[in-house]
């Protein structure tokens, strides 16, 4: 085989690859500059050249007229998803260190039956919860309120939670609670003084994870809340209706994804230390 | 140590997590079997016993079997889809490819963005007149595409789309998988003078087997789930070209509000889903197990 050509051929596969990658959001950053002008006009994707750049769309986001606030779903989104991370990075790492270390036993049910109940959730399908959860919060008052999403988003996430610190867990050598308690700590205080300021990477990944998922949910939050409380991706779906402003579409949507372009550069370095291979099997 | 006081320590670490999660998630699933045999809809609130009448109704509702088989179709095309594409992308930065942690970070991003958000993105771009896909086939001479407004071409965009933001996972397990496995078998193959196609069908892929199996059976459980994405991008259209079963069972349980209806398609959806997929994931791991012996 030429070597060459097969070399050619690679970084051709790579390039084109990142073209479609990087695709959407070229043409929704350019788009964002536009006004309806130039949209109607037909696809076009040089500002200046081609059309004349605009900051309306961006404008538009921040409550000018004719446009939406989205500071306000931006805020529900951040105070909804890291409550329930919070919640669900606490209880699933107790549980996780807990199944790790302990035996539990009622009737046939054991350490590996719990760890799969934990797990199985994210097998749900989440049409299949939005019926009851609708009924559930609406019988307790919490239809479109924050309270309500963030109890529905720790059963979305603590799964993941739980998931990866087992893991974790179980990579940490039992040597280590062994030597606290025998120096006099009780399991809990070999646990909350030893074991986890060194699970600070388990619990990041674990954290991020967490965050994208509850971050990314459309489904719950459009099913559940209505006009009081309203998370980002409702927000930039609802501008998806009817009339099509699609420069302040655009632009709400790069705002809404830019927090997780940033994780992927976190998640990128954790790959290449390794801990991702862990946590992930 | 096996005192009360220490068995009271081992459910302080567990119950708050397994209490939690019960409460939330098990009470509204018991709740809606309870449901799925009443008649609750928006004129009749409550849980009036009606027996099996929903699933009768369900047992002849030829819609919803349609919607099935669609979605078993999507989901597994797009899902062996993304699996070539992720080990063909795993392997292309794997080494000697410079600037290659940079291609992988950008060969996740997608995965990481909301679904829906980048959905309506691509509804933009896959419009038939304003958008930037007809006019780059256009400068090449092929004629505009109704991506949206046609069956085939809807059920091609929508697996464009999944495809799009979901090979990315497949593209870092197997990129795990490939960093992690050991060096010698490579040179043992290099001393045989096998060259790279050779050294990938002995080797390489023989190896991935197990991530890859995993791979497959986590994104077929996410994918059976596809629902998001068809929402913003086609809503089941045109006509019901691409309405999956979640789709149909939000058309009917909470939009037209036929609360106890949906509930028993739910169900329905869960218990054959859990059922295909133990079988599929069953399936996968004796075939790589024979694979490997």
């Amino acid at each position: 085989m030429n070597h060459r050509l097969f070399v050619l051929g690679k970084y051709a596969a790579i390039l084109l690859w990142s073209a479609f990658v990087v695709g959407p959001f070229l043409w929704a950053l350019t788009t964002s500059f536009k006004t309806a002008a130039g949209v109607t006009g037909g696809p076009t994707y040089l500002p200046w050249l081609q059309y004349e750049p605009s900051v309306d769309g961006w404008r538009k986001l921040f409550g000018a007229t004719g446009g939406i606030d989205i500071v306000r779903p931006y805020f529900d989104s951040i105070v909804v998803t890291t409550s329930a991370s919070v919640i669900s990075i606490v209880l699933g790492t107790l549980a996780a260190y807990g199944l790790s270390r302990f035996e539990y036993r009622a009737g046939f049910v054991k350490n590996a039956d719990l760890v799969f109940f934990f797990v199985s959730q994210r097998i749900m399908p989440p049409i299949v919860l939005s019926i009851p959860f609708f009924l559930m919060l609406q019988f307790l008052d919490l239809l479109d309120t924050r309270l309500g999403l963030i109890i529905v988003y720790v059963a979305l996430l603590l799964p993941i939670a739980v998931w990866i610190m087992v893991d974790f867990f179980n990579n940490v050598p039992r040597e280590i609670d062994e030597m606290a308690m025998l120096d006099g700590c009780t399991p809990f205080g070999a646990f909350a003084r030893v074991i986890l300021p060194n699970s600070l990477p388990g619990i990041i990944v674990a954290g991020l994870f967490c965050l994208i998922f509850g971050w990314n949910d459309f489904f719950f939050a459009f099913t559940l809340t209505f006009t009081q409380t309203q998370l980002l991706p409702v927000a930039v779906v609802a501008l998806n209706s009817s009339v099509t402003p699609w420069w302040s579409l655009s632009a709400s949507a790069l705002i809404s994804v830019a927090p997780l372009v940033v994780i992927a550069f976190f998640v990128e370095r954790l790959l290449s230390r390794g801990n991702l291979a862990g946590a992930i099997r | 140590m096996n005192g009360s006081w220490f068995r009271g320590y081992k459910l302080a670490f567990l119950l708050p997590a397994l209490l939690s999660l019960a409460a939330i998630v098990l009470f509204p699933l018991f709740f809606t079997i309870a449901v799925s045999f009443s008649g609750w809809d928006a004129v009749t609130p409550g849980l009036n016993w009606r027996g099996g009448a929903n699933y009768a109704a369900m047992a002849g509702d030829a819609r919803f079997w349609e919607a099935f088989g669609r979605l078993a179709f999507l989901a597994i095309a797009t899902v062996l889809l993304e699996y070539l594409l992720g080990l063909a992308l795993a392997l292309l930065v794997w080494r000697e490819v410079k600037l290659r942690r940079f291609f992988r970070v950008l060969f996740l991003v997608p995965m990481m963005t909301t679904p829906v958000v980048m959905s309506v993105l691509w509804r933009t771009i896959l419009h038939e007149s304003l958008g930037p896909v007809n006019d780059i086939l256009g400068h090449l001479g092929i004629p505009a595409v109704p991506w949206l407004t046609s069956s085939l071409p809807a059920v091609a965009s929508v697996m464009i789309v999944e495809i799009w933001q979901w090979t990315p996972f497949m593209f870092l397990l197997l990129l795990a998988g490939l960093l992690s496995l050991p060096r010698e078998p490579f040179l043992a193959a290099a001393i045989d003078g096998a060259g790279p196609v050779r050294t990938f069908f002995n080797v390489t892929w023989p190896m991935l087997l197990p991530v890859s199996a995993g791979a497959l059976i986590i994104r077929l459980i996410e994918a059976s789930k596809m629902l998001e994405t068809i929402y913003v991008l086609t809503s089941g259209g045109p006509g019901t070209a691409t309405e999956t079963s979640g789709y149909y069972i939000y058309i009917r349980g909470l939009r037209d509000f036929e609360i106890s209806y949906g509930a028993a398609l739910s169900i329905t959806y869960l218990v054959v889903m859990i059922v295909a997929l133990t079988i599929i994931a069953k399936l996968l791991v004796r075939a790589v197990k024979g694979k490997a012996a």
